[in-house]
């Protein structure tokens, strides 16, 4: 479960002054469930998810992360996530296998129970081929699904992913999508963002619509289309966008 | 903080470093091939250049002479020196380098000198360059011969004994142990290269694992862990300051084996060792083979590694605001240069430990060693320089602690 309150975030720019990159954001994703993030670039789906994972700490509002205050309980909150981006790469000069079993150590979990769980991602994953081989020389796929073990070590209660398809080709992609549905039929909490609109109707039971930091629209997709007059997400993105920009 | 994940993380960062071919370059080979490289290889380049200029036989112009045939004859017969006609331009062609000296033999030299006058020979050479120093030096021992000649036929010729001239002999001796000679002799460049050393160790591991990893994208994979920052940052520094005491460590032990080596070469009389400097000069001046106390050598590791740590948070810190690895040493490559300046000033002669002094962190380091591999133990001094680079070393740890929990700093972009 997640549940963040007037989540507010900003930053000091020397030339630009305060800029809000969140600003008042409440929303509620649920176990089981996928709630996507939709937004343009420079919206603040990724300072959000980043304040969500305790890599930023909001400079007001509150958060809740599987129970755990991000910023009372922020250690807490990243053993029970699982967080996947485009920005989190990995260690090059180290093997695959090396690389998992560092965040299972550094997720307290004993070298017997890491070994169980590495054997067990590397067949559900199909990592047996490259699981010994240093991750400089990997593919994209092997690069992913390496992340993808590595988010899922501990077995996080939430998996939050930013933009985790940006730049890959169509097969890694739909592996990714894949993988995130698996993650919300093991009853995880999942949140998603993107700022493709296919994926997000593809995957989503809930959508939150972020725009210049705020989230200006939420619902399931069928409320959304409802409430917009509009079947295609990408219209009602616009719309929204649109009439915000107005403001 | 949790000592169990400050272990794992610098467990993975040493794994990861000695997978890095920079931070072993660094570390490791540059420190190990430095002394053989100065003591066998920039003194055997020096040594031949030397011997060559030493071997061979100055061109040698005569000025005025003509009458003085004795002396022109006998400047011409000296194995020594080859006699060359005097070119019009003489100085212009000791500039060239195509004359090496040139020798005036003033008026009536000979008639002169039986006259029991003192005239004046004058020596003409290329100051500073090397085979016209020789050259010059050969001329004079010529000169000398001849002189030390005339006064002991003049002695003869009244039947007085040639120890007149020269009433009684000298000889200098060394009297102090090998280990202060030794001491002496590598006082300033030893913890010279160790400052330099120490803080070059430190540079490619704090640029890897800060400024390199922000580039790479896996700092943010490794906030993602729920590991404390304090805990990330101490495993992260530990390996910064891992490399640069091995850096010390393995200079240290290429020292020690490159003396044991050219100790045994120079007592077996290798020629491989006949050195312009260092210890082979050493030995040559003073009659004794230089050693280091190893004692001062064990106060040099104790004084050493609060500065090590300095240096590692310093550069960790450094680093670690920068975005990349290329951003990172365009910092650190000019802070060499504040390293060095101090070092340069500790290794000056004349500049001795004072109370001031020992609070300049760095320089304090330089001439505390200095004395102390010469056998001189200030324990109030080294005291204060301890403590005082503790403190500095206690600072710059907590503000790279800091700096590591500033979100401006790890996510700059």
């Amino acid at each position: 479960m997640i549940e963040a309150h007037h989540l507010t975030k900003t930053f000091r720019d020397k030339k630009r002054g305060e800029i809000r990159a969140v600003d008042d954001i409440s929303f509620r994703a649920e176990p089981g469930r996928i709630y996507g993030l939709l937004g343009a670039n420079g919206a603040g789906k990724t300072t959000t998810l980043r304040l969500l994972a305790t890599l930023l700490q909001p400079s007001s509002g509150t958060a809740a992360v599987a129970g755990f205050d991000v910023v009372r309980d922020s250690e807490k909150v990243r053993a029970h996530v699982g967080f996947l981006a485009a920005s989190t790469a990995l260690y090059g000069r180290l093997t695959a296998r090396e690389m998992i079993t560092y965040f299972g150590q550094l997720n307290g979990l004993a070298p017997a129970e890491i070994r169980i769980r590495i054997k067990r991602l590397s067949a559900e994953l199909d990592m047996d081929e490259f699981l010994d081989r240093r991750c400089d020389k990997f593919s994209t796929g092997m690069k992913q699904k390496t992340s993808i073990a590595r988010t899922l070590i501990h077995d996080p209660a939430v998996m939050i992913f930013d933009e985790p398809t940006l730049g890959l080709d169509v097969m890694t992609a739909r592996a990714i999508v894949r993988f995130v549905r698996e993650c919300r039929d093991r009853g995880k909490t999942v949140i998603y963002s993107t700022h493709v609109m296919t994926e997000v109707e593809k995957l989503c039971e809930q959508i939150g619509i972020i725009h210049g930091g705020r989230l200006v629209a939420e619902g399931t997709l069928a409320e959304l289309r409802a409430k917009h007059g509009e079947q295609d997400l990408e219209e009602i993105f616009v719309k929204i966008v649109g009439v915000e920009d107005k403001k | 903080m949790n000592a169990r994940n400050i272990l794992t993380v610098y467990l993975k960062e040493l794994k990861d470093s000695l997978r890095d071919r920079r931070t072993l370059m660094s570390t490791i080979i540059i420190p190990t091939l430095v002394m053989p490289l100065l003591t066998f290889g920039i003194d055997k380049v020096m040594a031949t250049i030397v011997s060559r200029a030493e071997e061979e036989i100055p061109s040698v112009a005569i000025i005025g002479g003509a009458d003085s045939p004795g002396i022109v004859a006998a400047l011409k017969k000296s194995p020594k020196l080859r006699v060359v006609p005097l070119p019009a331009d003489w100085k212009k062609a000791i500039g060239d380098k195509q004359l090496r000296v040139a020798v005036e033999l003033p008026e009536k030299f000979e008639a002169g000198l039986k006259a029991g006058a003192a005239p004046e020979v004058r020596v003409y050479n290329y100051s500073g360059e090397l085979k016209s120093d020789f050259a010059a030096r050969a001329v004079e021992r010529y000169l000398t011969d001849l002189r030390e000649q005339t006064v002991g036929d003049r002695l003869g010729e009244r039947g007085l004994p040639r120890t007149l001239a020269r009433p009684f002999e000298f000889r200098r001796e060394n009297v102090a142990p090998p280990e202060k000679v030794g001491g002496n002799l590598f006082g300033g460049i030893v913890p010279y290269l160790i400052i330099i050393l120490c803080f070059s160790g430190a540079m490619y591991p704090a640029m890897d694992l800060t400024a390199g990893e922000k580039e790479r994208g896996t700092m943010e994979t490794l906030l993602c862990s729920p590991v404390a920052r304090v805990d990330i940052v101490l495993g992260k520094f530990l390996m910064v300051l891992t490399g640069s005491l091995s850096a010390m460590c393995f200079m240290l032990l290429s020292m020690g084996t490159t003396a044991a080596i050219g100790g045994s070469l120079m007592m077996s009389g290798g020629g491989t060792v006949k050195v312009g400097a260092g210890a082979a000069a050493g030995k040559a001046a003073l009659g004794v083979m230089p050693t280091i106390d190893p004692l001062g050598l064990l106060g040099v590791l104790g004084m050493v590694f609060p500065v090590a740590v300095l240096f590692a948070a310093v550069a960790f810190t450094v680093a670690l605001f920068a975005k990349s690895y290329k951003e990172a040493q365009s910092y650190l490559a000019p802070m060499m240069i504040i390293v060095i300046m101090p070092a340069v000033v500790g290794m000056l002669p004349g500049i001795d430990l004072n109370a001031r002094l020992a609070l300049v962190p760095i320089l304090n380091l330089s001439l505390v060693c200095k004395e102390m591999l010469s056998g001189v133990w200030h324990w109030n001094y080294i005291a204060l320089i301890f403590g005082s680079s503790c403190v500095y070393a206690a600072v710059a740890l907590a503000l790279a602690v800091r700096m590591f929990k500033r979100e401006d700093v790890i996510f700059r972009a």
